[in-house]
């Protein structure tokens, strides 16, 4: 079924008779030529890309839970390019630009909103930090613009200017930074993927890799055995657990980021505001809630939700930089489990293992890359080679030293 | 959470700098392999469940503890000093 607005309001008026599953609910057949091991966005980005780019059909997703109930249904749902070390550019600078496709090719609303994003400074050598990065993002083809305060003052009136530890000096506008809806990415990929044929199987969990003389062939999962020519493992936050049935042990430290919303406010913030000393961003979500977060919890967890300290710093950073939402209530908090690499940058690679690929390494910024991520993904599965745009993301650059570290801090696990 | 520091007793998570996995204890000898560095570097066993990690008593001993937990409810299971650990395997070594 085509969604557009005349649907919507004759189904309206018809009592929303007409309206079918996005998907079906297909039983797993015995053997696919691709099995994609997680339903979250980047599983699913990967699915729809294979069928649409590459004709490949007879693919199964294979997810423990439901579709879209990880990670990428709980990020905070900033979408940039302002990335600026060779290797990320020109990835994040062409999932910008699939963003900007999105809800046309798609047939779905994904509420993509590029309301610019501001990242604020608070020094001159931050400033001179921006500029560079701001320069390496224009010569990526994208937009950047240098705010000074005034300029940051005329768009975000209600920030408190003259913090003593941190005052405001300006801030990076990223015109075409922004917010989308995370469930509608994933249910967007989820309809446009079956469309195409490809099999979502959800309440289906893997539990182990058949792997002979070096070569996939295929899953044990809770609903039986499949059989595949190749295997992809894109299970984000649980990448370490799903590598090691086939005996690989990852560069992956998994961690805990928690997010926060408040009940529904006017609107009232009309950008993405960063504010990276604090550890602290924000922005308000189309329904009006102020959806909110800082840091990880900084400690290995698999328990979707935080401690208190780090509700009581973001709560705090908050204040810090806007006094006036120390009037709003928080209604919810929650976590996500983040696959965490050494340099902070991501994997998309084949392993040692012939027929076996790896997708994984998103840290706390994997929403923005679904559908880049989905498009290399595909390319590598279907051809052999990496996609020019992810060919930098390997997983044996920390063993070789070609490492990815976007924020300079070094490749050790707990520093990113 | 709460960690009970073996010198300074329970005390508060924001009193602990977390730096990584117990990996690091086995630094590998001088003139390792490649593949033996980046696995000390690097890999990570990662697991869902218990797990022994470093934490470093920064506003307290300033000891290195060795912390037994469990990753997915975030129980303690134990804490040693580093230190010591240290010393046994030295006395061990020369027996
Ligand atoms: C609080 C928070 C805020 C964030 N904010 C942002 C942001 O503002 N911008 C941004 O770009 N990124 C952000 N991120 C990061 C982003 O959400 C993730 O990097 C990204 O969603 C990870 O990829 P995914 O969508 O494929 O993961 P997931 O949605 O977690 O998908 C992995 C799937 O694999 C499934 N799975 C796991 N094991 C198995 C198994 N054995 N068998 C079958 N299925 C399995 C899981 O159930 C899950 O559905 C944020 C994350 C969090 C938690
Ligand atoms: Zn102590």
């Amino acid at each position: 079924m085509r969604y557009s607005g005349l649907k919507v309001i004759t189904e309206g008026l018809f009592g929303n008779k007409g309206w079918t599953p996005a998907w079906r609910d297909p039983a797993p057949k015995a053997e696919y030529d691709v099995v994609i091991i997680g339903g979250g966005g980047h599983g699913l980005s990967t699915a729809y890309y294979l069928a649409k780019n590459h004709g490949i059909t007879n693919v199964a997703v294979l997810e423990k839970g439901y579709l879209g109930g990880g990670n990428v249904g709980r990020n905070t749902t900033i979408v940039r390019a302002n990335y600026f070390l060779p290797g990320n550019s020109e990835f994040y600078s062409h999932s910008m630009k699939l963003w900007e496709g999105m809800e046309a090719d798609l047939n779905y609303n994904v509420m993509h909103s590029q309301r610019g994003l501001i990242n604020l400074f608070h020094s001159d050598g931050q400033r001179d930090a921006f500029v560079r990065r701001g320069n390496a993002m224009i010569n990526q083809g994208d937009d950047a613009i240098l705010l000074d305060r005034d300029g940051v003052r005329e768009l975000l009136p209600y920030l408190d200017y003259d913090n003593t530890r941190f005052p405001i000096y300006g801030g990076l506008l990223h015109p075409r930074g922004g917010s989308a809806r995370h469930d509608a990415v994933a249910w967007g990929y989820a309809r446009g993927a079956d469309q195409r044929g490809v099999d979502l199987i959800q309440n289906c969990e893997v539990t182990g890799i058949d792997v002979e003389g070096g070569v996939v062939k295929g899953v044990q999962t809770t609903r039986g055995a499949i059989r595949a020519k190749k295997v992809a493992i894109i299970v984000a936050g649980r990448s370490s657990q799903v590598a090691a049935m086939a005996g690989m042990r990852l560069p992956i430290e998994s961690h805990i980021l928690q997010a926060f919303v408040s009940e529904g406010l006017k609107p009232v913030i009309n950008h993405v505001i960063s504010f990276g000393m604090g550890h602290f961003y924000i922005s308000q979500s189309d329904k009006g809630g102020l959806v909110f977060g800082g840091d990880l919890d900084f400690y290995a967890s698999y328990a979707a939700r935080g401690n208190l300290p780090m509700v009581e710093h973001v709560m705090e950073a908050g204040m810090t930089l806007m006094p006036m939402i120390g009037r709003a209530k928080v209604l919810r908090s929650w976590g996500g489990i983040m696959d965490m690499s050494p340099d902070g940058s991501p994997v998309i690679d084949k392993t040692h293992i012939e027929g076996l690929l790896l997708d994984c390494g998103w840290n706390y910024g994997g929403f923005k890359a679904v559908p880049a991520s989905g498009w290399c993904m595909a390319h590598l599965m279907a051809t052999g080679n990496s996609h020019e745009y992810a060919s930098k993301f390997r997983l044996d650059r920390f063993a070789t030293g070609h490492l990815l570290d976007e924020e300079g801090t070094g490749s050790q696990h707990n520093l990113h | 959470m709460r960690l009970t520091c073996p010198l300074c007793g329970e005390r508060d998570r924001r009193e602990f700098y977390y730096y990584g996995a117990e990996d690091y204890l086995h630094r590998p000898a001088e003139g390792a392999s490649l593949a033996e560095w980046d696995n000390y570097l690097h890999l990570r066993d990662n697991p869902a469940g218990m797990t022994k990690d470093l934490w470093y008593h920064e506003a307290g001993c300033s000891q290195w503890l060795l912390v037994t937990r469990n990753t997915v409810t975030h129980a303690i299971a134990g804490v040693e000093l580093v230190a010591e650990r240290k010393t046994e395997q030295k006395a061990g070594r020369a027996k």
